[in-house]
């Protein structure tokens, strides 16, 4: 399945629900304020860096750009709009954890 | 009863001093766009304004954000115009900061002239600790928070 974060993790709880919550094999996308989760020196890098093995966690880079980000944790994926499409062919069903 | 409604008011003159709180992040809702609005109105007024910014706002003012892609309006620019209302303060707050892997380089530049100092031209942006931004906080009249 493909879990969808867009609040920040500081703001909210959301991310870390998720991540408790997806199981191997299942994907997460990162948009909106949700990408500061994927972003390096933060409380959040250890737990994202450990989930990497097992979960595919991605981040929308236009949503990046615009909030002039770019150190993104190793091991998560960068994508485009079509990234984000394909995400939700290949994963079904879509969580928005909003 | 031929009491009248006071309709005009004397306001020439009065200066209060204002903090705008900013605790959200930039480009994922509405609110740090429109509190930059409101700073600008009022700058307009001639008030005392300090510009507070902790928490996840303070990517507000993370350099270098492109926002062609996401199709919004990029307000990046107009924190730096900030010194040109004679804005003078803008204060990060420390903890905030390291929370999120930031540092003062990491953020866009705000430069004002200070005419009580022959116009130099000086930083506006500074990073301060929470205690120092919690007693600045306690000394206003007016605190506008988004």
């Amino acid at each position: 399945m493909l879990h969808l974060v867009n609040k920040s993790p500081f703001e909210r709880g959301a991310f870390e629900s998720c991540l408790n919550m997806a199981r191997k094999g299942s994907a997460i996308l990162l948009i909106e304020d949700g990408v500061y989760a994927a972003l390096k020196n933060t409380p959040f890098e250890d737990k994202v860096s450990a989930a990497v093995k097992d979960i595919r966690i991605c981040v929308l880079g236009p949503d990046l750009a615009a909030r002039g980000v770019d150190q993104v944790i190793e091991g998560v994926e960068v994508v485009d709009y079509g990234g984000f499409v394909d995400l939700t062919v290949d994963h079904t069903p879509v969580q928005s954890w909003l | 009863m031929s009491e009248e409604i006071q309709t005009e008011y004397e306001t020439e003159g009065v200066e209060k001093k204002f903090m705008f709180l900013n605790r959200k992040a930039p480009y994922g809702t509405i609110y740090a766009l429109e509190m930059l609005e409101t700073v600008l109105i009022s700058a307009a007024f001639d008030q005392d304004v300090t510009l507070v910014f902790m928490d996840d706002g303070v990517y507000q003012l993370k350099k270098g954000c492109d926002t062609k892609a996401v199709n919004m309006k990029n307000f990046s620019a107009t924190y730096k115009a900030l010194g040109d209302y004679d804005i003078s303060r803008l204060f990060v707050e420390k903890e905030s900061m390291d929370a999120r892997g930031l540092t003062i380089d990491d953020l866009v530049e705000v430069i004002f002239e200070d005419e009580d100092d022959d116009w130099a031209e000086k930083p506006a942006v500074h990073v301060k600790s929470r205690d120092e931004i919690a007693r600045l906080m306690e000394e206003q009249d007016v605190i506008i928070s988004a």
